[in-house]
């Protein structure tokens, strides 16, 4: 799980934030202005600051937000002239949308707000549906509007050709206030409460946002158009409620709550990914007459409310099918506000000692969570003094080189009026230091004075019309950001008082009781500056912070003097790797055994070892026909020798025709162990050379998962101890996935790659290693990066395990626990008849209204279960919209009739529709991975180790595409940093899926709409190149997938086509053109030796057939890049190979028939 | 780079050559061979010596013999102690083979536990062994156990079989993530100078202040006197499974990877010898 944040309004209106990983509170980078709300989403976070004005801080990240901009030149031919811009009178306008109906000149395009850039100038777009059309960008057709062609015909009268241009989203990591250019008349008065959500409705790349406000007067607000590439939005528009508004809380799905001045709680419905504003209005009444709603907060499932008595209430039974809930639940604690955050994990912050609580224990099965736990990380100006009362630091530790924070000593000049003016009304010292008052009278004025503790200001007007006792502070002077700083002497003193008392409240509150808030007072008051140790907060927001029951927080424990970068992952190595104790503790023990052992090996061994068997009972599913499980007998034999080596049988004994027999497998013969989890079975498949030649694996099944983990941990330790492979991975591995996301390494032999008498694929040795993954990248400097089917990126780090393999299997450090998150889809299937048009009722020979993709399987909601027990639910099921093929409002897919294809809009020949439902599901495990936050991917690539850049002191090239198509550059990548430092963005028109870079820096990739683009000018100097070529697909075929080696070139279409670039020279590296290969390709990959391996469709065994099979292209040799043949390997099942990093090369005399020849050179 | 788990192996298969003798005052039928075997250091003389009982009982008469007992260099061999304990901490720096004196007579009452049994080892084994957890997870691993784990650890050791040893033997080195080690390190300290058989006291692997404990922070707390003044000339060894660790080593760490099958670190303090 990658570090997010929570964000957090302190009384002063500084905005903090605390990382998931860290334990300190950080001040946001830009502490300019002071903000009464704050309200997160991933990346953004959206604010009103005390000058009531909407404010927008968006996260930098390492892909920029850009927008493209287009505009059409239109042209027309006459006689005369030719093509040129005069047009007929009823023809569009000569620069136009794509329409043709909206003027828009080029130099007419302007920049919305000031937060936007332009990042270059108008370009034409040479690219015509994936086919450059080599011709200054123009499309011909007969007249406007009409299809348009690449080429020139006799009747072209009208031609065309599209302009772009990219601005790019500037404002980042600093506060940016949402213009408002609307109507100065209908504009919304100043704001008072504001919650963004709404991000689970739409799925990328709509990825739409909800933001809401409710102005000072009651008034809600929509923010029209807020979206990941927009992230301002356009204007507000007005949603008419029943009532005065005084707060406003948007769930991440459909859930929208508000509170009414009244007391109630106004629940939106209707809200849907057709219509995020949703329809209308529900009264939901407070839990009692007597104390209405204050506060709400709500989740994708759960409300929560705190109310005037600053009582804390879970509502039951909320969906997206009820949003109303059925009945209040009183919870322990007394808070000011609460917020649920993603995972409905939930915030609050305490009335007494105004601290963040963390509910823990929040779980799907337990929504309402177990208790309240104070968060007492300091802040990060705080360190100093946290420390302070550790006995460790020296006398000196006072004396830094830290420019103090304005927080430790005199509030920073925009501080003061705020501190000034909430510090008698709320904190009301005396009176509670007066121990016979009534404990909590500051917090009862505090009730009474609102809803919003941090924004009594100019704008209180309307507060005192309602006997606010706010108003006993009397009318303030407005005051200005830009007054100088103030000098004033209460400053430490008035300001160490109400803390002392915030604390001694803490500690007279049995929630709070152990929760140490005292304990982060100073010990003693001779401390000068020990007065600000404890921060007061107004508001939290968990928006973009993610915690879920795997999580560890540090947040609960105060923290000695350690930095926070020490605490983070990281993959460099540790001092505990490479101190001096453990070397000679190693050094020591090889040193024992000479001196002990060497002379002496013709001693007799004090214990024997003997044969040491295993037995058990599992399933076998059976060799003869019906094939079916059949109860087993197994035994594993093993046989040591002295030197510790060992050898292993396994045997199986079943009953055939009531006659014992048995088979038996020598485990050095075994060439993989793959577990096979299903709903029904814990059950795992054994090849051996044979058997994969078959396309049949022994497969046995266990009675519960646990026995079958034990079976697969021992016999894979035995398999890897009859064939000496332990412990750590080889650089050079070659690596593969299942479809089921398993992960298996190969150490190649040096004849795997041998011209003559290769080692034959099927006898390749497989292990697995922990962890989840779609693709996995690997190259022989022992970089590996992986890819989940979430699309997190991963780095490998060096460890071997993990999973199943505990113990002596698995490495004992770098092993991390790993969490994946896929999507089980199933149908809705529908007929469409006369009477009562489409229905649920079939023909009797259609499929099940409720089936799988092929529509074979039944799959009820309620029957599909998640892939195996190691997966659980995480969502609900919703209608997918991003089906290929596109969808209608509702999600169907029509068609004439099952099976067929099927398109997204209904026509007179649609008899039939369908609609995909998916539900997602997320797997814990641990491997040696860890994660390279925050960008997800969709492909990546690192370059294949050549001899020529090796040791260079280069950081080694890797590039991505990231999930939304972007292209980015891995900078600072090097053995000792895999993970590297940062991206670098490379611009692209359009969205890609695949990259590759090789050897000698030749950057491939493939765009989504299926052509091919070489990057140029790639090097080590320049890591990103300087531009694209755009080189044409194979005919009508769109590429789906390239690979490139050390000089050859591969892609991959989707229609399981393999081909060969032809004419790469040195001077010509994008190649002449495609040459087929092969068909029958799911995927390719291409080495640092050239050589290509590919997983097949399908490959007939002699039992079975098995799709999803490795396979190694045969008589690849540097004047035949294309190869003959395949030779067969591992398979089925899987989807993924790398073979990258194996440059192990076979013999000397082809590595000097490739120099002899040399047909490209780097 | 080394694994960690390679420690675990190399301390499971060290071996210490022995020869075995018989006592000069033991009747004989006839002249008694000395026998010659590689020890498994991580294992008890009465465990691993069935093969040296059988040679000499071959040259003895049946009413001669008794309960079989060990003794180098004039000190009886005390059996609950593990052979590379004994070792280190009687012989380390004598030449190779280790010679070790077979006595079947005068049976060393004040000396010795008797041995009637593998039971008896067994149950000082697995005596051990919960005596460690206790320290290091308050029983709780130990306790959750099966009884076949149980056998499985003795009959790992017994048996001198890593895998199948250490299988279970991963679980009572586990210890919660939001701690940095056990509750306290079970651990003995062994001089031949004192009177004392072992020091055996409370010590927590993490300071209060988050440091992890070193080997030197022990032995400052528990046994100063093997600690070398920073000035002064080295005195001591510190030795466990015949190596000398650097004091810096973390505790824990060892605790880990170099305690003995019973869980507990047996730390061997001798003089420094002279050259």
């Amino acid at each position: 799980m990658p570090a997010s944040v929570l964000w957090a309004v302190d009384l002063f209106g500084r905005v903090y934030t605390l990382s998931t990983a860290g334990q300190y509170w950080e001040l946001c980078r830009d502490s300019q202005l002071e903000f009464k709300r704050v309200s997160a989403a991933t990346q953004f976070c959206w604010g009103i600051a005390c000058d009531n004005q909407v404010y927008l801080y968006v996260c930098a990240s390492d892909v920029p937000i850009r927008r493209r901009e287009e505009a059409y030149e239109n042209q027309r031919w006459n006689p005369m002239g030719g093509f040129c811009d005069k047009l007929l009178p009823s023809d569009r306008w000569p620069w136009s949308d794509v329409s043709g109906l909206q003027h828009r000149p080029l130099d007419g395009v302007a920049l919305l707000s000031p937060h936007w850039e332009w990042e270059s100038d108008w370009y034409v777009d040479e690219n015509f549906g994936g086919e450059p059309t080599e011709k200054g960008g123009w499309t011909y057709a007969m007249d406007f509007p009409a299809t348009y062609t690449r080429d020139k015909k006799w009747n072209s009268c009208v031609r065309r050709r599209k302009w772009i241009r990219y601005r790019r989203y500037k404002s980042r990591d600093m506060w940016a206030k949402i213009p408002s250019k609307d109507d100065p008349e209908a504009l919304p008065d100043p704001f008072n409460d504001l919650s963004v959500g709404g991000w689970e409705i739409t799925e990328e790349p709509v990825g739409r946002l909800s933001v809401w406000a409710v102005s000072l007067q009651g008034k809600v607000w929509y923010r029209e158009d807020v979206s990941h590439p927009n992230p301002e939005g356009s204007s507000w528009s007005l949603v008419d409620t029943p009532g005065e508004v005084v707060q406003i809380s948007c769930g991440p799905h459909d859930l929208l709550w508000a509170t009414l001045w009244e007391g109630q709680a106004l629940v939106r419905e209707g809200i849907n990914r057709n219509n995020p504003r949703g329809s209308s209005w529900t009264i939901v009444e407070p839990p009692g007459s007597e104390n209405g709603i204050l506060h709400v907060s709500v989740g994708v499932s759960v409300v929560w409310a705190v109310t005037k008595d600053r009582k804390v209430w879970f509502r039951r039974g909320v969906n997206s099918h009820n949003p109303c809930g059925t009945s209040w639940i009183e919870m322990v604690g007394e808070m000011t506000m609460v917020n649920v955050g993603l995972n409905d994990q939930v915030w609050g912050i305490g009335c007494e000692d105004r601290a963040v609580y963390f509910r823990q224990g929040v779980t799907p099965s337990e929504l309402s969570g177990k208790t309240w736990k104070a968060i007492v990380a300091g802040r990060e100006s705080d360190r100093s003094h946290s420390g302070s009362s550790s006995s460790l630091l020296s006398a000196g530790c006072f004396f830094g080189d830290e420019v103090r924070g304005s927080s430790e000593s005199a509030p920073s000049d925009n501080d003061t009026s705020e501190v000034e003016r909430r510090d008698p009304k709320q904190l009301l010292p005396e009176e509670s230091l007066d121990g016979s008052s009534n404990p909590r009278g500051s917090s009862a004025s505090d009730t009474g004075a609102g809803r919003t503790p941090g924004c009594a200001g100019e704008h209180s007007g309307p507060t005192e019309d309602r006997g606010d006792t706010a108003a006993a502070l009397g009318p303030r002077e407005h005051s200005d950001p830009a007054s100088p700083p103030a000098q004033l002497p209460w400053t430490s003193i008035d300001l160490k008082e109400p803390k002392k008392a915030a604390g001694h409240e803490a500690a007279s509150c049995p929630e709070a009781a152990g929760l140490s808030s005292q304990g982060l007072c100073p010990l003693g008051t001779e401390e000068p500056y020990g007065a600000d140790d404890h921060p007061l907060w107004a508001w939290v927001s968990g928006g973009s912070c993610a915690v879920d029951t795997g999580s560890t927080l540090k947040w609960f424990t105060v923290q000695s003097g350690l930095s926070p970068s020490a605490q983070t992952l990281s993959l460099s190595i540790t001092p505990a790797q490479t101190a001096a104790w453990r070397k000679q503790i190693f050094q020591q023990l090889t040193e024992r055994t000479r001196r002990e052992l060497e002379n002496f090996r013709h001693y007799e061994q004090a214990v024997e070892q003997s044969v040491w068997v295993k037995t058990g009972a599992l399933q076998w599913w059976c060799d003869w026909k019906p094939h079916k499980w059949v109860d087993v007998r197994v035994a594993l034999e093993q046989f040591t020798g002295h030197d510790g080596a060992r050898d292993s049988i396994l045997f199986i004994y079943y009953m055939l025709h009531e006659e014992k027999k048995y088979l038996h497998v020598f485990l050095n013969e075994v060439t993989a162990l793959v577990p096979v989890l299903n709903e029904a079975k814990h059950s795992f498949a054994l090849y051996t050379p044979e058997r994969t030649r078959q396309r049949w694996p022994v497969r046995l099944a266990a009675a519960t998962e646990q026995d079958m983990n034990d079976w697969l941990a021992l016999l894979s330790l035995s398999c890897s101890e009859s064939r000496r492979v332990h412990g750590r991975l080889s650089p050079q591995a070659i690596w593969s996935i299942t479809c089921k996301g398993d992960i298996f390494v190969s150490e190649p032999s040096p004849d795997l790659e041998a011209q003559e008498h290769p080692l034959p694929c099927d006898q390749m040795f497989w292990r697995q290693v922990g962890g989840h993954l779609r693709l996995v990248e690997a190259s022989s400097h022992g970089v590996v990066w992986g890819i989940g089917y979430d699309h997190t990126a991963w780095v490998y780090t060096g460890g071997y395990g993990g999973g199943c393999f505990q113990g002596l299997a698995s490495s004992s450090s770098n092993i991390y626990t790993q969490s994946d998150v896929k999507s089980v889809c199933i149908y809705e299937n529908q007929r469409w008849n006369p009477v009562t048009g489409y229905t649920s009722r079939g023909l009797p020979t259609d499929r099940p209204m409720w089936s799988d993709a092929s529509g074979l399987q039944e799959c009820t909601k309620a029957g599909t279960k998640p892939p195996s027990l190691q997966w659980t639910w995480v969502s609900d099921w919703s209608v997918d919209f991003s089906t290929p093929g596109g969808t209608d409002q509702e999600g169907w897919q029509y068609a004439s009739d099952f099976p067929a294809s099927y398109h997204g809009y209904k026509t007179m020949k649609d008899f039939v529709r369908r609609r995909c439902w998916a539900r997602k599901c997320k797997l814990v495990t641990s491997g040696p991975w860890l994660e390279v936050a925050p960008i997800a991917l969709g492909d990546v690539s690192i370059i294949p180790a050549c001899p020529e850049t090796e040791g260079q002191g280069h950081s080694i090239a890797l590039w991505a595409v990231s999930d939304k198509g972007d292209v980015l550059c891995r900078l600072g990548v090097s053995e000792l940093n895999p993970a590297g430092s940062s991206w670098l963005h490379v611009g692209t028109d359009q969205p890609f899926a695949s990259v590759s870079i090789g050897a000698c820096y030749q950057v491939w990739a493939v765009a989504r709409d299926g052509s091919a683009f070489y990057r140029g000018s790639v090097s080590p100097s320049q890591p990103a190149g300087d531009c694209w070529y755009h080189i044409p697909s194979p005919p009508k075929q769109r590429l789906v997938q390239v690979s490139v080696g050390h000089t050859s070139v591969y892609a991959l279409d989707e229609n399981g086509n393999l081909w060969f670039r032809g004419g790469i020279t040195p001077s010509y590296p994008q190649g002449s053109s495609w040459e087929h290969v092969s068909n029958n390709v799911r995927r390719v990959s291409v080495g640092p030796l050239d050589q290509v391996w590919v997983i097949a469709n399908k490959v007939q065994g002699s039992h079975g057939l098995s799709r999803g099979t490795v396979c190694r292209r045969t008589g690849v040799q540097p004047h035949e890049p294309k190869g003959q043949g395949w030779d067969y390997g591992i398979g089925g099942g899987w989807s993924h190979i790398s073979v990258r990093a194996n440059t192990t090369r076979a013999s000397r005399s082809w590595s000097r028939e490739r120099e002899a020849q040399g047909p490209v050179r780097c | 780079m080394t694994d960690d788990k390679d420690v675990l192996r190399d301390v499971w298969f060290g071996r210490i050559p022995t020869c075995f003798t018989l006592y000069q005052d033991e009747i004989t039928e006839r002249e008694a061979e000395p026998y010659y075997l590689l020890l498994p250091r991580v294992s008890y003389l009465t465990l691993v010596t069935d093969k040296v009982k059988k040679h000499f009982q071959k040259v003895m008469r049946q009413e001669d013999i008794s309960e079989i007992w060990f003794e180098y260099e004039g000190t009886p061999l005390k059996w609950h102690y593990p052979i590379g304990l004994l070792f280190d901490l009687l012989a380390s720096n004598s030449a190779l083979p280790w010679n070790i004196t077979v006595h079947f007579k005068s049976f060393p009452e004040k000396d010795l536990l008797h041995c009637p049994s593998k039971d008896a080892i067994e149950a000082h084994f697995m005596s051990c062994m919960k005596e460690a957890d206790a320290l290091k997870h308050k029983s709780q691993v130990i306790n959750e156990m099966q009884k076949k784990d149980h056998k499985q650890l003795w009959m790992g050791l017994q048996n001198d079989r890593f895998d199948q040893f250490w299988a279970i033997n991963r679980k009572l080195m586990e210890y919660p993530a939001e701690e940095n080690g056990f509750r306290y390190i079970p651990f003995r300290i062994y001089q031949t100078t004192t009177e004392q058989p072992f020091i055996q006291k409370l010590f927590r692997p993490v300071a209060a202040d988050g440091q992890l404990h070193t080997l030197g922070d022990l032995l400052k707390e528990v046994c100063p006197s093997a600690v070398t003044p920073e000035d002064g000339e080295k005195k001591n060894q510190v030795m466990i499974h015949g190596i000398e660790p650097m004091l810096e080593t973390p505790l824990q760490w060892l605790s880990e990877h170099l305690s003995y099958p019973d869980n507990f670190l047996h730390i061997s303090i001798i003089p420094q010898p002279t050259d």
